[in-house]
């Protein structure tokens, strides 16, 4: 490696970052973290919510939130950027280091012409260059970072553009200087699996063309094995590990990064079955060839819980006489017992699928058989009655639990509306709820505030469950949370299927995840379903161009499927949190939410 | 070419916007119209008795021929909903009566007065920008939290000074104690200084806590962190990105603020005795010569609709992403049925106004 010779292009030493709260001082989110960044190095600083991540990548760029203290030593081209004036970190910002943020759709400024940002990026740093110049040059940047027509381009709006166009503007201002390295925060989990690998192989190529170094954050371990040369696996603001790729891949040193690792969905394994013998949650590699007798398609066919056929939904569009196909003539089966997984990118309709399955928003037209009875056009108490047998689970448990109701009060809500129980039984079914996701029964005084997504989403699903439903609807209800939380839910998931017999309709945009869980996918695009069929067949031999591609830009494809040690060696016990977790969480989440987005 | 015949679709939809809003607000003016003639004229007592009892002595024992007279002539006599159309009627061909005090044409009456008020509202509101707008800027470029807090605190000082008393003491120190100006003195431009602060006062304070808290939400969104980390100083970030932003939300509420200036002038002229609205207004409800009230009210009501109807259709010229096409079918369908956008931006639509200063007008 370069960098053990000169001094490096970056250096960071015992960097110690506190956060000033209101009520308790001091709150550390990183704490004496080092590493290094040689000239044209991408290194990954991998890690959960609140393990400083993107406190660090702050640091760098001399951004913290005033109030924070900072000790170590932080260096630039061997010079020291601790205690720089403002006016110093002014010169260096957009300069020498540049910045890609997290959320695009949220990163410029939704009144100001998107040529004149980028013009403004060139102008804080040179003001004397004459304005035709300028607007060459920013022409010149969009079309670097592949914007079709820059010049028409460049006299839009941001909400004019798509996510992934609005990314690679926000790439081309920080390039206008022509920095030595970029700080990417998350550059790409805003966007969709097709369009981040875009993005990527975009930030992955500065690197070649410009010899750009590059500090890329991110809670992905496909995403920092496929692109890094180095990556510095951080958790609860300390280093674990520091390594290439290949070693956090092939030989991780920390406990921490293997069990990362383990957590990571893959989308080369088989569905996770609950073994009731050993309580153990098993991941089978596939066999190339699934034994044709058990395919879920044959049982799905024999035993569906919900049918719906040709479902049509289109909503009144920005245009007259041009409405929104959102959902056009989607059939699916829901197997008994079993999970139909819904894949697909943003605007595919797989959210809207999920709100016609449910009876939430009405049908164009189509049938909706539950269980023998068609549910399409049923009303009033006949409709209200249907909300016993059909549940829903949102992404984010924070907007979907009330924050003034207690856990209890939460969980006998759908209990207290059916008039079921008195108020003691319902207590105890409460009790018996939170048992069932594996939390303590003295969750059931607590208020949300005090617990972690994870756990909230825990007690989501077992509000779900209150009225024993026939199906669930889960809507990305895994997508927010972190990686390891996230294995916990899908294994949840799994051990309350077997358990319950529960008819699961599982929507998300993760492929792996969908993996993990599905027995039949369906996947859609632009509102229609582009393919279908048993999850065994078509993971291992997909037809359509589409899932090809989906699957394609799973990330960690390049270094992590193919290399992997068997899941079934390392099989994973549901390890329910214990209250003690919960002061770390808390500032976790304090920072988390601080930091970034959901 | 596609994009020549947007501008045709935008440009026609716009047309049919505006003309839908002028019905809308002539709606707004008729509902004002009728309820103030209820309240008024129809409900259980004598207008013509309150009419004579407030405008004299000399009318204080009216005899029933006097009364008589002063019914047939302000078409009393009729039933209600014959007086009603007839009212409505000349109403809609610019006849708003004739006032009891004075004699004249209601409308001659609001003419004459409202030269007056728009001086002295449009001097109150260039103050009451001018003073918010430095209170705001000044709290957020403060790096100081206790001093910016200090900062912050003025204006609900601001708003909870009763202009009466403002008035009264700046007429005592400014025109009697240091005598720089003349305030009874209608003719010199001077004069409109002290009513002009006093109405200010209150305004500025209105919009500096619309204006702080919207630049302190704006300073924490992703783009201006975006804007620093280009190597941009607070003063560019703060003038040349947030502060646009920041008081798109002042922009709804003008409404608003006329409104609260036109019922300050209420008290500032009478404090001041200069012949506006608001003392035309006060002199009428004391006097309860009924038609100049109403005349007032529907003076009051059209100030409001021709405001909305403005800010609506600036809006967009200075928000891109609010297009009138947005706007309309926000306003004729408050359904859920925004489809979900694949990016989600309009979720994120500044609220409309016209909710904001409906309101005001209620």
């Amino acid at each position: 490696m370069p960098h053990s010779t000169a001094a490096p292009l970056l250096r960071v030493q015992d960097l110690t970052v506190s956060y000033r709260t209101g009520r308790s001082g001091l709150v550390p989110a990183v704490r004496g973290i080092s590493f290094d960044i040689a000239d044209g190095e991408i290194v990954s600083l991998v890690g959960e919510s609140g393990s400083g991540k993107s406190t660090t990548a702050l640091a760098v760029l001399g951004l913290l939130a005033p109030g924070s203290q900072l000790t170590g030593r932080l260096e630039f081209e061997g010079q020291s950027l601790v205690g720089a004036t403002p006016r110093q970190w002014r010169a260096i910002r957009g300069r020498q280091i540049a910045f890609i943020p997290q959320d695009p759709t949220v990163s410029l400024n939704p009144t100001r012409r998107i040529g004149r940002q980028i013009a403004e990026a060139i102008r804080i740093h040179d003001r004397s260059t004459p304005r035709s110049e300028v607007h060459d040059r920013v022409i010149e940047l969009l079309d670097r970072v592949g914007i079709p027509q820059p010049d028409l381009r460049a006299r839009q709006y941001p909400h004019e553009l798509s996510g992934g166009m609005r990314q690679r503007v926000l790439i081309a201002a920080a390039l206008a200087n022509e920095p030595q390295l970029i700080v990417a925060d998350e550059p790409t989990s805003a966007l969709d699996v097709t369009v981040q690998k875009q993005v990527l192989d975009h930030i992955h190529a500065l690197r070649s063309d410009l010899g750009l170094a590059v500090l890329l954050i991110t809670h992905d371990l496909g995403v920092a094995t496929d692109r890094s040369d180095r990556i510095v696996v951080l958790s609860d603001g300390l280093v674990e590990e520091s390594a290439t790729a290949e070693q956090i891949l092939h030989s991780p040193s920390s406990e921490y990064t293997r069990r990362l690792l383990a957590a990571v969905p893959k989308v080369d394994h088989g569905r996770l079955r609950w073994d009731a013998v050993t309580q153990t949650v098993l991941a089978p590699e596939p066999s190339r060839t699934p034994p044709p007798a058990a395919t879920a398609g044959d049982a799905a066919s024999a035993d569906s819980v919900l049918i719906a056929h040709g479902l049509h939904r289109s909503f009144k569009g920005p245009r007259r006489g041009e409405p929104i196909h959102a959902v056009r003539n989607v059939s699916i089966r829901v197997p008994r017992g079993g999970t139909l997984g819904i894949v697909g990118e943003s605007g595919s309709g797989k959210s809207t699928l999920a709100r016609l399955l449910t009876r939430l928003s009405p049908v164009d037209s189509g049938r909706i058989v539950l269980d023998g009875t068609d549910i399409t056009d049923i009303t009033g108490e006949q409709l209200r009655q249907l909300r016993r047998r059909v549940q829903i689970v949102y992404q984010n448990p924070f907007a979907s639990l009330d924050p003034r109701f207690t856990i209890a009060r939460a969980l006998v809500e759908p209990l207290r509306a059916f008039g079921i129980g008195t108020a003691r039984e319902r207590d105890e079914r409460a009790a018996e709820l939170l048992s069932l996701v594996g939390l303590p029964e003295d969750f059931a005084h607590r208020l949300p505030a005090q617990l972690s997504g994870g756990q909230l989403q825990r007690v989501a699903i077992a509000r779900a469950l209150a009225n024993e439903p026939q199906l669930l609807v889960l809507d990305e209800a895994v997508s927010a949370l972190d990686v390891s939380v996230q294995a916990q839910i899908l294994e949840l998931l799994v051990r309350l299927q077997s358990e319950l017999g529960l008819s699961i309709a599982f929507i998300s945009h993760d492929l792996a995840v969908i993996r993990q869980v599905s027995d039949s996918v369906v996947v859609m695009s632009q509102g229609e379903v582009v393919e279908d069929g048993p999850a065994d067949i078509l993971f291992n031999d997909p037809q359509s161009p589409y899932t090809r591609a989906l699957l394609e830009a799973v990330p960690g494809r390049e270094r992590m499927f193919a290399s992997l040690p068997v899941r079934d060696e390392t099989p994973i016990t549901p390890k329910p949190l214990g209250p003690e977790a919960f002061d770390d969480l808390e500032a976790a989440h304090y920072l988390n939410s601080a930091l970034s987005p959901m | 070419m596609t994009r020549r015949l947007e501008r045709g679709a935008e440009f026609k939809d716009w047309g049919t916007y505006v003309g839908r809003r002028l019905l809308q607000g002539l709606l707004v003016l008729w509902a004002a119209f009728t309820l103030a003639f209820i309240i008024l004229y129809i409900l259980p007592s004598d207008p013509v008795r309150i009419m004579l009892s407030g405008s004299g002595a000399e009318f204080a024992n009216a005899s029933d021929a006097d009364l008589a007279k002063v019914r047939a002539e302000y078409g009393l006599d009729k039933s209600a909903p014959l007086q009603y159309l007839h009212a409505l009627w000349n109403a809609a061909s610019g006849d708003l009566g004739r006032s009891i005090q004075r004699g004249m044409p209601v409308t001659d009456l609001l003419g004459g007065a409202l030269g007056q008020t728009v001086r002295l509202g449009l001097a109150a509101f260039a103050i009451a920008l001018v003073l918010g707008v430095a209170v705001a800027l000044g709290a957020a470029f403060t790096r100081n939290r206790l001093v910016r807090q200090l900062v912050l605190t003025t204006p609900s000082l601001g708003v909870s000074i009763p202009t009466f008393w403002s008035g009264l003491l700046f007429t005592q120190v400014f025109a009697f104690r240091l005598g720089w100006v003349n305030v009874f003195d209608q003719e010199s431009w001077k004069s409109i200084l002290l009513p002009a602060l006093t109405l200010a006062i209150p305004t500025s304070a209105f919009i500096a806590q619309i204006l702080a808290k919207s630049l302190s939400a704006t300073l924490g969104e992703p783009y201006i962190q975006v804007v620093r980390s280009r190597g941009a100083s607070e003063a560019r970030v703060l003038l040349r990105n947030a502060f646009r932003n920041a008081s798109l939300p002042l922009l709804t509420m003008i409404g608003m603020i006329v409104g609260n200036m036109l019922a300050g002038s209420v008290v500032v002229e009478t404090v001041f005795s200069r012949m506006g609205v608001g003392r035309l207004t006060f002199e009428a409800v004391n006097a309860q010569d009924i038609p100049v009230v109403m005349g007032v009210v529907i003076l009051a009501a059209a100030v409001f609709v021709v405001i909305s109807l403005v800010v609506d259709l600036i809006y967009p010229l200075l928000d891109p992403r609010v297009s009138v096409r947005t706007a309309r079918r926000r306003n004729a369908a408050p359904s859920p049925l925004t489809p979900p956008s694949p990016d989600g931006t309009a979720a994120d639509l500044p609220s409309p106004t016209t909710a904001t200063i409906q309101g005001a007008v209620a």
